[in-house]
């Protein structure tokens, strides 16, 4: 089962590798990682999406705790909580046609055009990683020049917090 | 700074120096190099610390965890950068294996050059991240004073482990005033001592009710000093005892209630009584695969207790129903609390019933051998070993089939006396570990078991023992094959003995002499006893004892891989009782 974990940890030089390392040293998946330092820049928060049974994520939360620099964790898939990713793509908009299509769709998703030039635009999307698959099969591929996703971001609902 | 101030600075060197002194230690094992000078001039510069030059970085590191085993303080490892670095990684994953408090300092380039490829620069941080507890770069000589205190800290509370720090000499050089922390408060850190009530008292009522019991303690009895408190729980309950290879020691070996070793090649009885019991309560040990056997056929009856520091050890190879994650001694003290409030007793007729099983199993004799062979046979040395020692000594052993003989046949009275890479299984391990003991226990009887293939592995480490007059018993079992492995061949391989013939082996009473020690070589089972009482009488020189074996003897009884407990391979000689 997916599941998606959320860290604070030191914001320290090699805590990124410490957590990679982990994965990759016991053989657990990484669907997506993302880290950047919280409101407290001594700390990082991280979220990282990972597969497998529940012995193997009980394994994980445990491991990850494990990490010295790791100061807490949770699990945000054991309760409510929202998942969001950033997507930028480029587009090959040399048509009227196209930049009128490219237009509608991105309304339709709710996401924006920033950055237009003779050719390309380039937009900007939030949103659950199923939403920004959706987006990028509703478009012609061909148009397609570049997509850069952030990896997933996951925050509880209501008021529930990882803090320290 | 003013005038003042400045007189106060330390270079980073004394600071380091002066940090270790702070802690305690009293001996570091090393070797020298570039990025290390001024540490070293540092060391030169004072008394109190004492520094043992060996000749290989892995024999510092083993060195240093001999000492912490036999111990239980941490063991001090000083290397230099590059290749420094690179050969202590053996000695430090083989601590991080076996949960050994130790602090490895490795020296490196300045900080300037790091990542420049420079001479001798290695990603030790890197490289050891794998297999320590944690390790720290020090970029600054102001962090230097304040990360070492971190390290001792974190390599000796929780569950243990080595913790390495790489110092650029850049680092060494620099000043700053020297103010060593008393204590040390970490957020992410935070390791837990006391179990949880609720589940000390569940797993209490659940060993009262247990028809067929069995205790199963490893490695984490020793670690955590809770000899004593293992005893009076056992001997409380009077249920069967087993022990893993790390574990023995702990308990006396001697009495009733131990039945043996468990695992690959544990007694009949401790295996036999695991896959038939009902109520496992595991202490401080880790359920790994050579102690388990195949898994999914593991204590098929049992419910489990499992009793750990680290909460990451419980349910990883072995669903258990009650978990209490905490310091063994604390757990343990509030269990026998527990129990001895409670009115509900174990339950007499169940035991009676349980114990005169395991002691059929036990009259199978499984640890026979042949005792009128004409050739020696490595039990036998390892028996008598056990009988002049009266189980008293330090044996440091390396790894392979006289490793196991000592587990099966040395009568370990103390725990911490048993140093061996269980968790690893290092080769080379034994002698440099040895000399860590006798370092921390110049009066006492270190002893070395060790084969032809693994001796050679450190063997350099006979100059430092020449140096530093270090007069361990060195007891080599000599069957000119790498015999565990043989072992193998012989039993799953169908004699294809691939590689595992030592040629050319030296000539190792010469080579004793040359290092400036006492060779002996023994080659009838006659001999056996003389020469072992011989060779420990002699107090103030190492002596190299060669004991030639018999080629074809293995280790039983042994579980192959993807058998389980019930399903042992006993010696031919075990099967005539």
């Amino acid at each position: 089962m997916r599941h998606t974990i959320s860290i604070l940890l030191e914001n320290e030089a090699g805590a990124l590798s410490r957590v990679a390392g982990l994965f990759s040293a016991r053989g657990y998946n990484i669907e997506s990682l993302t880290v950047a330092p919280t409101e407290d820049p001594s700390m990082s928060r991280m979220t990282i999406v990972t597969k497998g049974t529940d012995e193997i994520i009980e394994q994980i939360t445990k491991q990850l705790n494990k990490l010295i620099d790791v100061i807490k964790l949770i699990d945000l898939t054991e309760g409510v909580y929202i998942e969001r990713e950033l997507m930028l793509v480029k587009v090959n908009v040399s048509t009227a046609h196209h930049r009128e299509e490219i237009k509608r769709f991105v309304d339709i998703f709710r996401g924006r055009i920033i950055d237009v030039s003779e050719t390309n635009y380039t937009i900007e999307m939030t949103g659950t990683g199923d939403k920004l698959d959706a987006f990028i099969k509703t478009i012609d591929s061909t148009l397609i020049l570049e997509v850069v996703r952030s990896g997933v971001l996951g925050i509880a609902r209501g008021s529930k917090s990882l803090r320290v | 700074m003013n005038k003042a101030n400045e007189a106060e600075m330390m270079m980073g060197g004394d600071i380091f120096v002066n940090a270790l002194i702070a802690e305690g230690v009293e001996h570091i094992f090393g070797y020298p190099g570039g990025a290390t000078l001024h540490i070293y001039d540092a060391i030169f510069k004072q008394n109190k610390l004492q520094h043992i030059l060996v000749r290989h970085e892995q024999g510092a590191v083993h060195a240093a965890d001999g000492y912490a085993r036999s111990t239980g303080k941490p063991g001090v490892a000083l290397v230099t950068s590059g290749p420094g670095a690179t050969n202590a990684i053996t000695g430090i994953a083989t601590a991080y294996l076996d949960s050994i408090p130790m602090v490895i300092i490795t020296g490196q380039v300045p900080t300037a050059l790091i990542g420049n490829d420079a001479f001798q620069e290695v990603d030790a941080i890197g490289i050891s991240r794998p297999c320590t507890k944690h390790n720290f770069l020090v970029k600054d000589v102001k962090d230097l004073a304040e990360i070492m205190k971190k390290a001792f800290y974190i390599a000796t509370t929780g569950r243990p482990g080595p913790v390495l720090v790489d110092i650029p000499k850049d680092v060494t050089i620099n000043r700053a005033v020297f103010e060593y922390p008393e204590t040390v408060e970490m957020r992410s850190y935070k390791p837990v001592v006391s179990g949880h009530l609720g589940q000390i008292r569940k797993a209490a009522e659940m060993m009262l009710s247990a028809k067929r019991p069995m205790i199963y303690s490893g490695g984490g009895v020793v670690l955590g000093d809770s000899s004593k408190e293992l005893i009076d729980l056992t001997r409380l309950l009077g249920y069967p005892i087993t022990q893993t290879l790390m574990g023995l020691g702990s308990y006396p070996p001697t009495d009733k209630q131990f039945v043996g070793m468990l695992g690959m090649h544990g007694t009949y009885e401790a295996n036999m009584a695991m896959h038939e019991c009902d109520v496992l309560i595991a202490i401080g040990a880790r359920f790994e695969d050579r102690v388990t056997g195949a898994v999914d056929k593991f204590c098929p009856y049992a419910k489990i207790i499992h009793i750990d520091i680290d909460p990451s050890s419980i349910s990883k190879n072995v669903k258990v129903d009650i978990p209490i994650v905490g310091a063994v001694d604390q757990v343990l003290q509030d269990l026998i609390q527990t129990i001895k409030e409670t009115d509900q007793k174990p339950d007499a007729e169940a035991l009676t019933t349980w114990w005169k099983q395991i002691e059929i199993w036990r009259a199978k004799n499984c640890l026979r051998y042949d005792r009128n062979s004409p050739l020696i046979k490595p039990q036998f040395v390892l028996e008598k070993l056990s009988e002049l020692t009266e189980g008293n000594a330090f044996i440091a052993s390396d790894v392979g089939q006289h490793q196991m003989f000592v587990a099966q046949y040395y009568q370990f009275a103390q725990p911490r006396h048993w140093i061996n890479s269980g968790g690893l299984g290092t080769m080379g391990f034994g002698l440099p570990a040895a000399m860590g003991v006798q370092i921390a226990h110049p009066d006492e009887t270190v002893v070395c078991v060790t084969g032809d293939g693994s001796i050679q592995m450190c063997i350099q480490e006979l100059s430092t023992c020449q140096q530093f007059d270090l007069p361990i018993k060195i007891i080599m079992l000599n069957n000119g094959y790498l015999g565990m492995v043989r072992q193998w061949q012989e039993l799953f391989y169908d004699k294809r003995y691939s590689h595992t013939y030592m040629e050319a082996l030296p000539d190792f009473i010469k080579l004793a002499e040359s290092y400036g020690h006492i060779g002996m070589r023994i080659e009838k089972p006659s001999e056996v006893e003389n020469a072992l009482a011989e060779g420990l009488a002699i107090k103030d020189r190492l002596v190299f004892m060669d004991f030639v074996i018999d080629q074809d003897e293995m280790v039983y009884p042994m579980i192959a891989a993807g058998k389980g407990h019930h399903e042992m391979l006993l010696s031919p000689e075990g099967e005539l009782a």
